[in-house]
């Protein structure tokens, strides 16, 4: 078994909005910081630090979690999807991240990225949520500028919105 | 805001993580989904010189039914068993009180076995695994021992988990016929921590109601006779605890407020 010592940096290899990544990280180096200094991928937000805020939401292999709450190592050979791996071209941006635009569903910004990552994933699994459930959804999100009505608006939104570009394909 | 260092062990198999952890002992600590270890790291709460990542071991992943007992083992996610379409049928507390468990987005990473493991005193899966009498399997190169939920669960944040022992598996007995179940919590927010979490198990002849978010652990007490007065009795007998969020008569009388509704709506279920 291979063991990763405290005090020398390690090769991390993961797979990061469909490109594969490589850089090194001492084990106790967070995923967040991996991302945002080793990666460059800023979009990436740390509020907490401690898997309270959800600002630092990602999807890994298919799955939500917080950056935050993960080591860069333990995340090596997994495959990751993050804010800015959203739009579907530079410059242009996905239905939900128009909704957000369309409804002023952000104010300062800072907890957007966590938002949307999170109801990117979660209105593929759940196409028709009810007003109830996005907001029980979102109790893992914090937005410190309290726009939570706008961002349920556009949420509900976004997922009518998906609903008929699958229906019309 | 950021841990101290720690060498980082990633076992593949089971003899990996057991010789690990009798080398290491007390200075390992084991990496499940880290929901809790990893802000304990952060904020430097804990400081282990080793950390043991079990999530890559072979054949702790499953869910199976076991003796009557749903066997959940030391990798599954709690998003995993709340998706585990005979839930519902085997057993309603834990679908009803795995929603709770966080949010949706740390219930992706968060391990059922973890939970247990952390023995956090509001936690809401060390309560229902007490209240439905569970157990749970340890393991270490020494050999296997299983532990009643009574056992396990020794004070806040302690278990009978010896330092070079891993949690294999905890097993939830199914429901039987006749029983009715029902879980209730209060918290300031759906996700936070809960004030008082209520799980009540109802048979023909008795409730069970067993309390989180109270005490140093889940208590839990059989009443024959599921009086005001008897609930009442118990409430007062329990060691509240108070803190920013509630005080230590606030949360007895939510026992005996929300336990009233708790164990009166697991009667009912009774089918």
């Amino acid at each position: 078994m291979p063991r990763l010592s405290a005090d020398t940096r390690h090769t991390v290899r993961l797979e990061v909005n469909g490109h594969l990544q490589e850089s090194e990280a001492e084990p106790r180096m967070l995923l967040t910081d991996f991302l945002r200094h080793k990666l460059g991928l800023t979009g990436t937000h740390v509020g907490c630090e401690h898997g309270v805020c959800g600002a630092c939401t990602i999807q890994i292999d298919g799955a939500l979690a917080r950056a935050c709450l993960m080591l860069a190592v333990q995340a090596d050979g997994a495959s990751i999807r993050t804010v800015e791996g959203l739009a579907p071209e530079p410059g242009g941006l996905s239905i939900l991240q128009e909704a957000f635009r369309r409804h002023h569903a952000l104010q300062c910004g800072f907890c957007t990225a966590g938002i949307l990552v999170s109801l990117d994933w979660y209105l593929r699994e759940k196409p028709e949520p009810t007003e109830a459930e996005l907001r029980e959804f979102l109790s893992g999100h914090i937005c410190r500028c309290t726009g939570y009505v706008p961002i349920v608006a556009a949420a509900l939104d976004a997922a009518q919105r998906l609903r008929e570009a699958k229906g019309s394909k | 805001m950021k841990p101290a260092p720690f060498d980082y062990l990633r076992a593949e198999t089971l003899a990996e993580a057991h010789d690990a952890l009798a080398a290491e002992g007390g200075d390992a600590a084991v990496l499940a989904g880290g929901q809790s270890l990893v802000p304990l790291l952060s904020m430097r709460m804990a400081r282990p010189k080793v950390l043991l990542d079990i999530m890559h071991v072979e054949g702790l992943g499953g869910i199976s039914r076991e003796d009557n007992a749903i066997r959940v083992g030391a990798s599954v996610r709690q998003a995993d068993l709340l998706a585990w379409p005979e839930l519902a049928k085997h057993q309603p507390l834990l679908a009803q009180a795995l929603p709770w468990v966080g949010h949706w987005q740390t219930r992706a990473r968060g391990t059922v076995c973890g939970s247990i493991a952390l023995a956090d005193p509001s936690a809401e899966l060390p309560l229902c695994l007490l209240a439905l009498g569970g157990e749970v399997t340890l393991s270490s190169a020494k050999g296997r021992r299983s532990v009643d939920a009574a056992d396990f669960f020794t004070g806040v944040m302690s278990t009978a988990r010896r330092d070079d022992e891993l949690i294999e598996a905890a097993s939830f007995p199914c429901r039987r016929a006749g029983e009715g179940f029902t879980f209730r919590e209060f918290a300031r927010r759906h996700g936070d921590f809960a004030i008082v979490a209520c799980a009540a198990v109802a048979t023909e002849k008795s409730v069970r109601l067993a309390i989180g978010g109270v005490a140093d652990r889940p208590r839990m007490r059989d009443f024959d006779d599921p009086s005001d007065d008897a609930l009442r009795d118990f409430a007062e007998g329990l060691d509240a605890r108070g803190d920013l969020h509630a005080t230590a008569d606030y949360r007895r009388n939510l026992v005996r407020r929300l336990g009233r509704i708790t164990m009166d709506e697991a009667r009912r279920c009774r089918a």
